[in-house]
């Protein structure tokens, strides 16, 4: 217990995901938020503005083909999580759209899922 | 992981991009242990080099399994590997491998809502493993099917001895899949989805 405590706590841990919850633009919160989920697929409606910060311009670049939530976390190199807040974003001020990705439920529908083995039995 | 980006962010190749035409996409999910063969058969049935995704996890792991290294850290990284299939002009299927041990459920809310179904992949020879997994899916109302890794020494049990001893109902196929290779997984996810469809289509009433 010899150990001196620190003058001062730390508030930020360097390099910590901190930062993160800091990209999200708070000033236009949805006035419903959007459910994304991992397989939403996205598509670029604009081009990146010139003051748009690196990550949403990242974004609104790679999807000008449909991409879903989960690769574009993967090609951004951010979790899901942080991913949905920015599209969030996105979707607001419509620099992309959302192509709604089924729906929870507690069956999928019969014509679902015959195109779904129809497509891996002709793989 | 490092969430900088300090390099420009390249995204898909050319050829590995979806075309404009998709309009729905649809997810299933690999589940199993360390080990047991889901980013292999992710791979091995997916069109695009396989992708990851990861998320931090901060609680604590403390005790719950004894992966060494990561037992004291209050956060670690887990990453789930994930494929895609172009199954038509409109639809696209996506393959999630995620770790089943408990700790890693958390991963689970936003990947199973919404997921067709999930195959458990099993290595015959840690079947403990596997208990806790199928479990949680039937209390989740997730349907899955059992699908064994064929590795080269697993002993090779009949299915019904596993399904006694895995506590598997009858009515779940059990299939013998080896993830390697792209038919025989493709043949998993085949089994899932008909298995879905039987389901589906001898539950008319709804529930």
């Amino acid at each position: 217990m010899k150990e001196p405590k620190r003058a001062k706590p730390r508030p930020w841990e360097e390099g910590g995901p901190d930062r993160l919850y800091l990209l999200a633009d708070d000033r236009n919160p949805p006035e419903e938020p959007v459910s994304l989920d991992v397989v939403t697929l996205i598509v670029s409606r604009s081009e990146a503005g010139s003051g748009m910060e690196p990550e949403r311009a990242s974004i609104v670049g790679i999807c000008g083909y449909p991409l879903s939530v989960a690769e574009i976390s993967a090609y951004l190199r951010l979790p899901v999580s942080a991913v949905i807040v920015l599209l969030t974003d996105l979707l607001t001020s419509g620099h992309v759209e959302a192509r709604a990705s089924i729906p929870a439920r507690t069956m999928p529908d019969v014509e679902l899922l015959e195109a779904v083995m129809h497509g891996l039995q002709n793989l | 992981m490092d969430y900088r980006i300090s390099e420009p962010v390249v995204g898909p190749r050319p050829e590995d991009a979806l075309p404009d035409s998709v309009t729905t996409a649809v997810k299933v999910v690999v589940v199993g242990g360390f080990g047991v063969g889901k980013t292999t058969l992710v791979g091995s049935v997916s069109e695009i080099r396989p992708l990851t995704t990861e998320e931090t996890m901060t609680q604590a792991s403390a005790g719950v399994d004894d992966i060494a290294g990561i037992e004291r850290k209050s956060e670690t990284t887990v990453a789930m590997d994930f494929g895609r299939i172009t199954l038509s002009d409109e639809l696209v299927l996506y393959v999630f491998g995620t770790p089943g041990q408990q700790r890693f459920w958390f991963l689970w809310d936003g990947l199973f809502e919404g997921a067709l179904g999930a195959v458990v992949l099993i290595d015959a020879r840690r079947l403990e493993d596997s208990f806790d997994v199928m479990g949680r899916l039937e209390e989740r109302g997730v349907p899955f099917i059992v699908a064994i890794n064929a590795f080269p020494d697993a002993p090779s049990y009949p299915v019904a001895d596993l399904r006694e001893s895995l506590d598997i109902p009858d009515a779940v196929p059990v299939v013998d899949c080896d993830a390697r290779e792209r038919s025989s997984s493709r043949d998993g996810l085949l089994t899932l989805v008909r298995y879905l469809y039987a389901l589906t289509t001898t539950t008319s009433e709804p529930r």
